[in-house]
């Protein structure tokens, strides 16, 4: 108990004081996990308004493969990056691994097949009578499609939050395709890992409380936006 | 329509997209203003600050490297070089105390990732790395001839130390760590904790197993003392404290940890012990990418004379004995 309350403390004085290479962290994971979750939404949104609506043939075999990789493991995505943009992989002329670029791209590829399950699992839950009545008053296809997003707004934010979670709290692909470097690469939650793993516990609470607190604080506000 | 809350989302979306845009294109600038002094090579100590202690003034007691212009074409502060270190040099803290002092002479931004021997070599095959810091002298030697770098030069040593909890179930004290693996093998009642990661330790320690004349597969099918970590050195120290057993430890990692870790030194001599470190800039032939002329830098940077006295200082304030031996582009016979 008394780590936590001391790590509680510890976590005061580097907030009060702007302890500059927590805030450098914290700017970091911020920038990677809102732009990870803001590229994953924007390709999230329409992909599964497309898919929702619309008849195809194996459209219950494409949703069950989503829903499947909702369960990826992360570092399986994290290998699958770093092999792809390693400079002996096929796209390694970019010189992206062991950067943020990288880490976003890989929380991308993560958590897309997550906010879509949701999302079509949001936009299946609304009453196709919504649809209907839409364009039976003469709504064209993608009034109607804006329509049901806005019915289902709460389900469809929800599946956001989720996302923005699981990218936020991403460890075992930052550290494989990041590499964790001092002063580039580092975001709160492999700090936590590596001060951990050097036994500087106390730190690592006190980052750990941090990282809660942000948490925290962007889901209050995305909730505010929900509620509305 | 009155969309507010899309409107939110939309000027989050856009404005994070330009954020990391823009954190594309310009380099992150080291905010660290830190170097760990000699004094205190690993933030180790109870209730530490930051990662790193951010105490700029206290560069300077140290001599800083009076290096003449380099000749180098001015660079753009882009330029980043990548140098994949085994994990003793980066636990004692010398990585991040010599890291600052490399980005300040070649004007270039350094990044250091935190490896073991066995997966910076990987790095270096694929070209992810410019240059790396390993101690496996086998592997390097063919890591050179097989192309991938173009020199091993040693820069430093020391030695490794059998540590162990410090009432030495095992009885192991002094003995020749050949003998000292041999009793711990037959005793196999005291936990011996390995690094289990084809680092360069592990391979040392591989080695001892062969030379005490036992087969690996066998030391690792031997029971549940036998414990493969798959960690760090500083990891596997504290993890080794943790089950009070032994294990095969560099003395610098050792030193730096010693504070938080209830393990002794109980074997120290033997021949097979010698630790050298050594610095393999990659070869642009074989991976085009490769910053080559930053990693050849790097290898006139460690053995320079003013880093090298630097490497052989550091630790000594603290612990009373250098954790590293500096050895220019030679090493000692074992």
């Amino acid at each position: 108990m008394e780590e936590i309350w001391n790590g509680f403390v510890q976590a005061l004085g580097l907030i009060a004081s702007r302890d500059p290479e927590v805030l450098e962290i914290t700017r970091r994971t911020l920038m990677i996990s809102v732009s990870s979750t803001s590229i994953a939404s924007a390709i999230s949104v329409p992909l599964g308004s497309l898919i929702h609506f619309n008849r195809f043939r194996g459209k219950r075999v494409l949703v069950s493969v989503i829903q499947t990789l909702f369960s990826v493991p992360t570092v399986v995505v994290g290998l699958l990056v770093f092999i792809t943009f390693s400079r002996a992989g096929p796209l390694g002329e970019l010189d992206l691994l062991f950067s943020p670029p990288a880490i976003i791209i890989g929380e991308v590829v993560l958590i897309t097949p997550l906010i879509l399950g949701l999302i079509i699992s949001a936009l299946s839950g609304l009453d196709r009578a919504v649809g209907e009545t839409a364009i039976s008053l003469g709504a064209t296809r993608l009034q109607m499609v804006l329509l049901s997003l806005r019915e289902a707004k709460f389900a469809v934010l929800a599946a956001v939050i989720m996302g923005y979670g699981r990218a936020f709290s991403e460890v075992g692909l930052a550290l494989m395709v990041g590499g964790n470097i001092r002063g580039f690469t580092r975001t709160l939650t492999t700090t936590i890992s590596l001060e951990t793993s050097k036994g500087n516990i106390e730190l690592s609470m006190a980052l750990g409380i941090i990282l809660l607190l942000i948490a925290l604080a962007i889901n209050v506000t995305l909730n505010r936006l929900q509620q509305r | 329509m009155k969309k507010p809350g899309y409107l939110y989302i939309g000027i989050i979306a856009v404005a994070s997209l330009l954020l990391s845009a823009t954190s594309c294109m310009t380099t992150t600038p080291e905010t660290e203003p830190s170097t760990p002094t000699p004094a205190a090579p690993n933030t180790q100590t109870p209730a530490p600050t930051t990662p790193q202690v951010p105490e700029v003034p206290e560069v300077s007691p140290t001599p800083t490297p009076q290096a003449e212009p380099v000749a180098v074409a001015p660079l753009s502060p882009k330029n980043r070089v990548r140098v994949a270190t085994t994990t003793s040099l980066y636990d004692t803290g010398l990585w991040g105390y010599l890291e600052p002092l490399f980005e300040e002479q070649y004007n270039v931004e350094l990044d250091v990732l935190y490896a073991g021997t066995g997966i910076a070599l990987e790095y270096g095959r694929r070209g992810d790395v410019d240059v790396i810091t390993v101690h496996s002298k086998t592997r390097e030697l063919e890591y050179v001839a097989d192309g991938y770098g173009t020199e091993r030069v040693p820069f430093a040593y020391n030695y490794f130390v059998i540590v162990g909890p410090p009432d030495d179930p095992s009885g192991i004290m002094d003995m020749s760590p050949e003998e000292a693996f041999q009793t711990l093998y037959m005793d196999a009642s005291s936990s011996f904790v390995s690094r289990g990661d084809d680092s360069g330790t592990h391979s040392k320690e591989k080695a001892i197993w062969a030379a005490a004349g036992y087969d690996y597969a066998d030391v690792q099918a031997a029971g549940d003392w036998y414990i493969e970590a798959g960690r760090g050195m500083g990891p596997t120290l504290l993890l080794a404290s943790e089950e009070q057993g032994y294990t095969l430890s560099d003395m610098g990692t050792f030193l730096a940890y010693q504070g938080d870790i209830d393990l002794i030194p109980v074997v120290q001599q033997g021949a097979i012990l010698l630790n050298v470190y050594s610095v393999i800039p990659g070869n642009p032939e074989v991976n085009p990418s490769i910053n080559a002329e930053m990693a050849n830098n790097m290898v006139d940077f460690l053995t320079s004379d003013d880093i090298q006295k630097l490497i052989g200082d550091y630790g000594v304030e603290e612990y009373g004995m250098s954790l590293f031996i500096p050895s220019a582009g030679s090493e000692p016979e074992s």
